[in-house]
């Protein structure tokens, strides 16, 4: 599954070194043989085939390629494969499981959260991320959380709307944790 | 037992969207997403200047590197006859540069490798020698006595200027002007601005020697054209070429033209016998593809006392870029801005256009508009709120006064235009009463006495969405209607294509909430396809607010051709004649014994097992839809503001909108389209836009400069209905994606403009930054926020 990455970097013949990464995506060990200039966001879209995590603006500006790292969000187009080296990664493919959907991908759905679906990956990890903190959010909190992710369909107030729905239903589902979070 | 037709998703159910299941789960399928064994990678060398001419070349360095396969410059393409390609507006544009680059960002080389890293290492090696030539910037300068020509590469053209065009009656608008009691002037600019969907254009090309044939996968709102486009400019067989647009990660317009990255990736495919993948960077989308606006108004209006208009004068001057290529029907060369004033009973107007070739890129591509309607309705409640001001009439009041009446369609506006129905006292009313008008002007006093600038700005019109009709509206010569085929399995599942393309509006749920609605098929029964040109009946595509009032349209003819077809059936299954059968939804009965029925269900099970002698086997059929008219929505936009005369800072207080836009298929999507050109009408009002230095430098190249907002600074917004069915369209449906785009930036500027009342701020050119809002406080006058005049 890595071989793409393994074929066209020729490194012995041409002297670019390349570097072992090891990954735990989505809970699985994987691993690649990269250059060391390749982007956190290539190596999952290409490397790994998860083109759940989209590119949008290259600069850390826009949040589409937005992934946790270690249980944070980052933005993986600004940062290199080889960064990731041990850590663990959780991309939108990690958020359902094989029988059900993340509270936060219904609460995108139930709310109309979503349009033209490029940013939504994005924006729902960094939702995940906030609620794993913070299981009580105000709008304003969550306005907040996500003001790393652009998106230029819905225009916010359902995306909003949709983390809010989720919160709820996870408090819901698990009541103890309404008291937790780290905040 | 009448079906329930919402129960079943058909109109008025706020069904939640099909195409989400996919998208949640990150298994949406765009451009960059698509793998093709043995794939190579294109990048593209782009000019850092403006106007400069191309001296040399040297592309040796790029075929050092490993992994290169192919370089291809302007020369390469000129040898093959592709140096050029025409626009969507019968101008001709650049594939890559050949004689001079004539903005900055324009394509100058490309080079194709293994991978997307060995490319741009190839781009790096490639050392090109420019000289400068003199920039021009914006139309005052293209038209400056020493002003370079531009496109010195077209005969005949010896100046800067695109055209010329007017509309509208001169004689009879100067005599309005000749008895006014009050002229009212007003000069602005609509700043050029980028669509900027998050997904970027790309294409893959995969050209197969042994079937000849040609697969492009791309980012296109218009597959079908592009098919046709291809075809012309490559000189292949249009059945030889398979253009498919998988998901769009947005468009508003930006992906309707045929760019030069979609062309080179198809020659280089030919080239090379292998599959070519181009994914454009944010940057190459911000400076180089089609952006929208960029045109300066001169507005007058002849007003009487008693605050009727008697007249409007229009004259634009419109920045086209180094090449004239204006997404827009081929009869109108600004577009549709003699759309402007259709809500208000205007007996006279009069506009003049002219276009300007700058050094920038080119575009005019309707962006989240249809064709210039936003700059339009700008314009048009820009010098509605001045000339209310002029007169010291309330800006409600004195729309009131002028608006069309209810029992006063269909209506002629100034400029030629039929408009359809609407109520439009009532959506002010409705506006106003949900805003709290006379409490907030209450408020307002209040505040000002303390030193607080509050102000409240409304934004009122009607625009037209949907072209055709195919007599007035074409692109390129090919008429604008659209279509849709439907067939109807033995079980009563079906299958819907259609000739548009969706981008996030949401088609694969509304589609099939339209047959449910005309055939009683469950929605959740119909599947909905669109975007390949080898499956999908001809179309137009997506743009422009066109899909519901002509393709949905045309899925409503073709769901009743089924259903024509299905009567015949059902006469036959149930003995009688079809004159004694009648339907309700998802059924047909006998008249004088309802309890005798048969459901679509049985019906279509019997088209493929038991059809009447003589009749053809099969439930399917396609419909193309010319529209009678375009829909004409109505929309009340209001905002209230407080401005910060310290900083220049403004906070929106509320925003209050009420759309009309006739029957509402799935209100849920409508909804969601409201909101998010509201925030595009607020983005522009407050940020976004895309300038140039004296040097033709692009600012707004990337998301640190090219600023949109976040969730965190764009408001709420309070959503309101009024519905007046359109009286041609089949469900009564109108266009709505783009009208809050459309009418919404009025609102903004108009109530900041409002709060700055008693300052002798006429005017501040959008967006309204801080900035400029303070310098307009400060120095107590208009701000412009026009590019920057070269003086040295």
């Amino acid at each position: 599954m890595t071989s793409l990455f393994e074929e066209v970097a020729p490194s012995e013949d041409d002297n670019i070194p390349v570097r072992r990464v090891e990954v735990r995506l989505n809970g699985e060990r994987r691993a690649a043989k990269v250059e060391p200039r390749l982007l956190l966001a290539h190596l999952i879209r290409q490397g790994f085939q998860l083109t759940g995590t989209h590119t949008g603006c290259d600069t850390t500006n826009c949040g589409a390629c937005t992934v946790l790292f270690d249980g944070e969000p980052v933005k993986s187009c600004t940062m290199l494969a080889v960064q990731a080296h041990g850590h663990e990664v959780t991309t939108v493919e990690g958020l359902a499981t094989a029988s059900e959907l993340h509270p936060i991908q219904e609460g995108f759905k139930d709310e109309h959260g979503l349009q033209c679906g490029f940013c939504t990956p994005g924006m729902m990890l960094a939702a995940k991320a906030l609620l794993d903190h913070n299981p009580n959010p105000t709008e304003d909190d969550v306005r907040w959380a996500l003001s790393g992710n652009l998106c230029r369909c819905t225009g916010y107030q359902n995306i909003v709307k949709a983390v809010l729905w989720a919160a709820e239903k996870l408090r819901d589902a698990d009541p103890g944790a309404a008291e937790g979070g780290d905040e | 037992m009448t079906l329930d037709e919402v129960k079943i998703g058909g109109l008025g159910a706020s069904r939640r969207r099909v195409e989400d299941n996919r998208f949640i789960r990150g298994k949406g399928n765009y451009v960059d997403d698509v793998v093709l064994p043995g794939m190579l990678h294109m990048e593209i060398v782009r000019s850092p200047l403006a106007h400069a001419r191309i001296k040399k070349i040297d592309i040796s360095g790029a075929y050092k590197i490993p992994g290169v396969r192919l370089v291809m410059t302007g020369e390469m393409m000129a040898a093959r006859n592709l140096g050029w390609m025409p626009t969507l507006s019968y101008d001709t544009q650049a594939i890559l540069a050949t004689d001079k680059v004539r903005f900055q960002g324009q394509e100058v080389a490309c080079v194709i490798a293994d991978d997307p890293y060995i490319a741009r290492d190839g781009c790096e090696a490639i050392v090109i020698e420019y000289e400068p030539l003199q920039p021009v910037v914006n139309p005052m300068q293209a038209v400056a006595p020493d002003a370079p020509l531009i496109r010195d590469d077209k005969v005949n053209q010896t100046d800067n200027i695109v055209f010329d065009w007017e509309v509208g009656d001169v004689i009879g608008t100067d005599q309005a002007f000749a008895e006014a009691d009050v002229v009212s002037e007003i000069d602005m600019h609509y700043p050029r601005s980028h669509p900027s969907p998050i997904e970027a254009c790309g294409s893959i090309a995969d050209y197969d020697r042994s079937t000849s044939k040609l697969t492009v996968y791309m980012t296109t709102q218009a597959p079908h054209i592009i098919r046709a486009a291809v075809s012309l400019v490559a000189e292949l067989p249009e059945h030889m070429i398979r253009i498919i647009s998988p998901d769009l990660g947005g468009g508003f317009g930006n992906k309707v033209p045929v760019y030069p990255g979609y062309v080179m990736s198809i020659l280089a495919s030919i080239l090379l016998e292998q599959p070519v993948k181009w994914i454009e960077d944010k940057s190459g989308n911000l400076i180089s593809t089609g952006f929208g606006r960029d045109v300066y108004l001169k507005g007058q209006m002849a007003l009487r006392n008693d605050g009727k208009i008697l007249g409007v004068r229009m004259h634009t001057d419109s920045d086209h870029g180094a090449f004239f290529a204006d997404a827009q029907p081929s009869k109108f060369k600004i577009g549709l801005m003699h759309s402007a004033f259709a809500c208000y009973d205007i007996p006279n107007a009069h506009l003049t256009a002219r276009g300007y070739y700058t050094n920038k890129a080119p575009g005019g591509v309707a962006y989240r508009c249809s064709f210039r309607v936003t700059e339009a309705m700008f314009f048009q409640e820009r010098m509605v709120q001045a000339a209310a001001d002029d007169l010291g009439m309330d800006q409600a009041e004195f729309r009131r006064k002028n608006f069309v009446r209810d029992d006063d369609f269909p209506h002629r506006t100034p400029f030629g235009f039929l408009t359809d129905s609407g109520q439009y006292e009532k959506c002010l009313d409705v506006g106003l009463e949900a805003i709290g008008y006379d409490d907030f002007l209450k408020q307002k006093e209040e505040a000002a006495a303390r030193g607080r600038l509050l102000g409240i700005g409304i934004s009122t019109m009607t625009e037209p969405l949907g072209a055709g009709n195919s007599r007035e509206y074409d692109i390129l010569g090919i008429k604008m209607f659209d279509s849709a085929e439907l067939r109807v399995h033995m079980t009563g599942k079906a299958i819907l294509r259609t000739g548009a393309k969706t981008q996030g509006q949401g088609h694969e749920t509304t589609w099939a909430q339209i047959v449910a609605h005309e055939l009683g098929i469950p929605a959740e029964d119909v599947v909905v396809e669109e975007g390949d040109t080898d499956t999908a009946p001809f179309g137009m595509g997506t743009y422009a607010s066109r899909s519901t009032p002509v393709a949905g349209a045309a899925v409503s003819m073709v769901s009743r051709k089924i259903r024509a077809k299905s009567r015949k059936i059902a006469a036959h299954l149930l003995e009688v004649s079809e004159e004694d059968i009648d339907w309700e939804l998802g059924r047909f009965y006998v008249r004088s014994a309802p309890d005798r029925g048969v459901t679509i269900q049985e019906c279509a099970m019997a088209a493929y097992s038991n059809v009447p002698d003589g009749m053809e086997p099969g439930l399917e059929n396609n419909a193309y839809y010319d529209p009678p008219n375009l829909t004409w929505p109505f929309a009340c936009y209001i905002a209230t503001v407080e401005v910060d005369p310290l900083t220049g800072v403004w906070d929106v207080l509320r925003v209050v909108a009420v759309d009309d836009c006739g029957v509402r298929i799935n209100p849920m999507i409508v909804e969601g389209q409201i909101m998010g050109g509201l925030t595009e009408a607020y983005a522009m009002a407050n940020m976004q836009f895309i300038t140039f230095d004296a040097d033709g430098n692009c600012v707004g190249g990337n998301y640190m400069d090219y600023l949109l907002p976040t969730a965190w600074e764009t408001p709420g917004f309070e959503l309101h209905e009024v519905v007046t069915p359109c009286p041609h369209h089949p469900i009564g449906a109108k266009g709505i994606g783009e009208c809050a785009t459309v009418g919404g930036p009025a609102a903004f500027v108009n109530a900041v403009i409002d709060a700055l009342k008693g300052t002798g701020v006429r005017n501040i050119d959008m967006p309204l930054l801080p900035d400029r809002v303070y310098e307009a406080v400060t120095q107590h006058h208009d701000v412009s926020g026009a590019p920057p005049v070269k003086t040295d």
